[in-house]
């Protein structure tokens, strides 16, 4: 795994300047909404604007001193996409006479000062490895606590809990937790699992007791799908799932499998389970009358996103010139549509180039870094977030059944940006190790990876620790 | 582990690469379907906030815009609500726009392609787009005199056109109603006016009975037959036709009548002249039977029958119905069973009559003009199609010409003037009866031709509102 060269570089004047470029975007963004207004550059806009800039800049400073060699791309994408998305919130906000932006930029706030606050406190990502099974535990409470008595259901989803002065999902969070149980559980335990197992034709098949984290993992996405509603969320947990199993054992059987698996439970749902058989049919079926006339499971929102896309058309309407506001949830699972409308196919084109850039850079931190847990841990988070991508703007674009899932850094929602903040940071370490001059050892203070120095001489995995 | 990290990569790039070919697929090369959907609001909504060209006649906006101070900047208001309606329609945040605010849409919005020019020049001078304004073929003194000569609380229409060239100078129905009360932007409002609309009977907001009303024709449908049999060539002037009082019809025990207190009476055969003149029912049955029901139907598909079209609002199909039996035949000859025609494919008939058989299409749409008033465009004589020799039409007008000299058309008559001209009585089962009036004058250079039906009137009151609203029609038209 030394075949990934990585030029030791700090690149954080790269930073800076491509920081410029992405508060430009942003700032500027935010401007052309408010030019309707009577004082489009009001204290509001200054606050904003400032405090963006100033967090953005605190980030970049902590990232100088504490992970001087991160990788320089990743907080610029997403601070375009964050403003992006703070601004086409505030424009919808202009003509709903609502105030999410407000809200929405708090979060923003409070995401940013968490992720640096990660920065702050783990020095080395494989810190977090110690919390391989304390990750599990607090999966677990995570993914219950909506169905305790604090949760909350909302359309049909019960994934919120109420915290007082608003609604959080946990679930969000529980994409962080599993990614690290999941990391830190399969790069102790494969090679074990891979040696194991019986051969039938190119297919290694898996011992049956080493199934227990891809039963652990379809019960997770199932229950998620029972007892929650959230379609959208459990097949993100399947996808991230999926992805680090396959990783780490780089065996396409295991993918197979877990296919098998969900793939029976999904028919079993279908059956079972109206909201999702109405998924299904609101899908295929958008276009008929009946399905989008209907009160449950109408088609009506996706048909809206849809006439607001083509609305925009190839150079979009320009911001502020369209009618988002028509389509509900414009601001969160809709955002997409909304951006396409103001800013064209050509605007979500870029758009979209950011997010492969970001996952692009998150998978190059997975190759770049030397450590299985780091690599599964970049790669699992880095997949999440294409496969998230992909599941909400594959449902905006009648690609797929639209499910209810936030565009990442972008859609209005304190949770999800929480999240997302917090993988950056991870990832940033992650990339910090992996980009890092070669000339440290295993940290000091954290656990040396002793499994892996006993597989090593087995595998091809013992080139990580000892480059 | 990073063969397998990049084939991961390689799944994102896919999943990337999949909503990117989606998204062109929606916002590309589905955007134009998507926008043209029934469901989709947005075109009219972005139009609320644009300046709408005017739909003119003579000159005067009978709609316009007119800037408001709520968020679509512009109000559309109707100028002469009631004797517009149904040809302007309505233009309405919450249903929609009908009629001409419909189909002319493209262009008072500044959308369309003859605008090019135009928008170009706004786009740089930083003006707000305006549409262009649609001039109507119109004219304002013979409208108001058609509208006038509907009675308030009848239901009834009015086409008054030139058989040359197809343009249409009063297009009048009734009962109608007031467009502003529908092109609020307050939704909450408009839905109640609507509502309230729509309880009247016999109107609805969406529909223009002149057009897309469907009514029972009666004997002005003699016209056609008549057509037909000249046409043939199986009969002529000459052509002598039993004439009983009342005709058996094979396979039932009702006979088909002659009307009791006409002048049919007065003969036992009758030629064409004297069965048009009298409107005697028996002789056309026996026509329709000889020329059997694909010669009948062939001969109204000439005029117009069976096809909708567009002039540029939409002109529902009149019907002539198919498979019929001999008593069915015998009834569709004289404009009953299930015949059914628009006021204004009854005015088309006579305008081809009065054409040399030629017909126009009928246009209401004079020229566009740019927002600066300049004629952008100017609709020419269009013909639809030959719906006679000009000989059979010459000879129909002719015996017009009689009937209205000699026979039920009388006060239709004008000194000094050949008008041509017939009329009809249809039975509506379920209520009273559909009088109609169709001619044109002056035979022997048609200027005008006129379209009357009254609905739901007996038989007194019917002769009254047809025939001598028409003379008047016609006298008004050529003291022009």
């Amino acid at each position: 795994m030394s075949d990934v060269l990585t030029v030791s570089k700090s690149r954080r004047n790269v930073e800076a300047l491509l920081l410029v470029i992405a508060l430009g975007v942003a700032i500027s963004a935010n401007l052309i909404v408010g030019l309707d207004k009577e004082n489009p550059l009001d204290s509001a806009f200054w606050t904003q604007s400032g405090i963006l800039a100033a967090l953005a800049l605190a980030f970049h400073i902590v990232l100088r001193f504490r992970a001087k060699y991160a990788d320089p791309v990743i907080l610029p994408i997403v601070i375009a996409l964050n403003g992006i998305g703070l601004a086409m919130i505030y424009r919808i906000d202009l003509a709903n006479d609502t105030t999410v932006a407000e809200s929405q930029f708090l979060w923003t706030s409070v995401a940013m000062a968490a992720s640096i606050a990660v920065l702050l406190v783990f020095k080395d990502h494989r810190m977090l490895r110690r919390f391989t099974y304390i990750s599990l535990i607090a999966s677990a409470v995570l993914l219950l606590l909506p169905l305790s008595p604090l949760g909350l259901e909302i359309n049909g989803a019960r994934i919120w809990i109420n915290v007082g002065f608003g609604t959080f999902q946990p679930g969000e969070i529980a994409k962080i937790t599993l990614a690290i149980f999941f990391a830190g559980y399969l790069s102790t335990n494969r090679d074990l699992i891979l040696l194991a197992g019986k051969k039938v034709g190119p297919l290694q098949l898996p011992r049956f007791k080493d199934l227990a984290p891809m039963v652990v993992a379809w019960l997770v996405s199932i229950g998620v799908l029972i007892f929650q509603r959230d379609l959208g969320s459990s097949v993100l947990f399947f996808g991230l799932f999926m992805v680090m199993i396959y990783v780490a054992t780089s065996r396409i059987s295991w993918v197979l499998i877990g296919l098998l698996m969900i793939a029976a439970g999904g028919f079993a749902a279908i059956q079972l389970f109206s909201h999702v058989s109405l998924r299904i049919d609101s899908w295929i079926n958008a276009f008929d009358p009946d399905v989008f006339n209907r009160q449950a499971g109408s088609s009506f929102q996706v048909v809206q996103g849809l006439f607001g896309l083509a609305n925009g058309g190839l150079f979009g309407t320009g911001l502020g010139e369209g009618r988002p506001d028509l389509v509900i949830y414009a601001n969160s699972d809709m955002i997409i549509a909304a951006l396409g409308e103001e800013l064209g196919l050509i605007g979500l084109f870029g758009i979209i180039m950011l997010f492969v850039l970001l996952v692009s850079r998150g998978i190059r931190t997975a190759l770049g870094t030397r450590d299985g847990f780091g690599k599964l841990l970049a790669c699992g988070l880095s997949f999440t977030i294409a496969l998230q991508c992909f599941v909400v703007m594959g449902g905006v674009t009648r690609l797929i059944p639209l499910t209810g899932l936030t565009t990442p850094f972008m859609s209005a929602g304190g949770s999800s940006l929480l999240a997302n903040w917090i993988i950056v940071a991870i990832l940033l370490l992650i990339s910090e190790s992996a980009r890092r001059p070669a000339v440290t050892g295993p940290m000091k203070d954290s656990f040396p990876d002793r499994q892996d120095f006993r597989a090593g001489n087995l595998t091809s995995g013992s080139k990580e620790v000892s480059a | 582990m990073n063969q397998a990290i990049r084939s991961s990569w390689l799944v994102a790039l896919a999943m990337f690469t999949l909503v990117l070919g989606a998204l062109t697929f929606v916002q590309f090369f589905e955007a134009e379907a998507l926008a043209d959907n029934d469901w989709n609001n947005r075109s009219l909504l972005q139009d609320f906030g644009k300046n709408r060209g005017s739909i003119l006649v003579d000159g005067r906006a009978i709609a316009e815009s007119v800037p408001s101070d709520d968020e679509f900047n512009y109000q559309r208001v109707y100028n002469e609500p009631n004797l517009y309606a149904h040809l302007t329609g309505f233009y309405s945040l919450a249903n929609g726009a009908t009629q001409l605010e419909s189909v002319m849409a493209d262009e008072l919005s500044g959308a369309s392609d003859d605008l090019f020019y135009d928008r170009i020049v706004q786009l740089f001078s930083g003006a707000q787009v305006k549409g262009a304004s649609v001039e109507l073929t119109i004219d304002p003194e013979i409208q108001q005199l058609a509208w006038d000569l509907i009675p308030d609380g009848q239901q009834g229409s009015i086409v008054v056109m030139e058989p040359g060239t197809g343009n249409v100078l009063a297009m009048v129905s009734k009962p109608s109603y007031d467009p502003n009360l529908l092109a609020g932007h307050d939704t909450g409002v408009v839905m109640e006016n609507l509502e309230e609309l729509s309880s009247v009977p016999g109107l609805s907001p969406y529909f223009n009975p002149a057009t897309q009303s469907l009514v029972a024709p009666g004997s002005v449908f003699k016209l056609v037959v008549a057509a037909a049999a000249l046409e043939s060539g199986d009969f002529d002037a000459d052509s002598e036709i039993p004439n009983p009082a009342v005709l058996d019809l094979p396979g039932t025990d009702a006979g088909l009548p002659n009307f009791i207190n006409g002048g049919c009476a007065a003969r036992a055969t009758a030629d064409l002249e004297f069965a048009l003149e009298q409107s005697c029912n028996t002789p056309f049955a026996q026509i329709a039977w000889e020329l059997g029901e694909e010669t009948v139907l062939e001969q109204a598909q000439d005029f117009g029958f069976g096809e909708k079209f567009f002039v540029p609002v939409e002109v529902a199909a009149s019907q002539f119905p198919a498979e019929l039996s001999q008593p069915a035949l015998a009834q569709s000859a004289i404009g009953q069973f299930d015949v059914r025609v628009t006021p204004l494919q009854m005015a088309m008939v006579n305008a081809a009559i009065a054409n040399d058989g030629v017909l126009m299409k009928p246009n209401l749409v004079k020229a566009l003009r740019a927002p600066d008033l300049e004629r952008i465009s100017a609709s020419e004589p269009e013909v639809l199609r030959e719906s006679m020799s000009a000989d059979s039409a010459n000879q129909l007008t002719e015996w017009m010409v009689n009937v209205v000299n000699n026979g039920t058309a009388r006060a239709a008559a004008i000194p000094g003037v050949e008008v041509a001209g017939k009329t009809g009585t249809a039975e509506v089962s379920g209520q009273g009866d559909n009088a109609w009036f169709t001619g044109f004058a002056p035979a022997d250079d048609p200027q005008v031709v006129v379209s009357i039906v009254m609905q739901n009137v007996d038989i007194a009151t019917g002769a009254q509102l047809t025939s001598p609203s028409a003379r008047q029609l016609i006298e008004a038209v050529l003291n022009k």
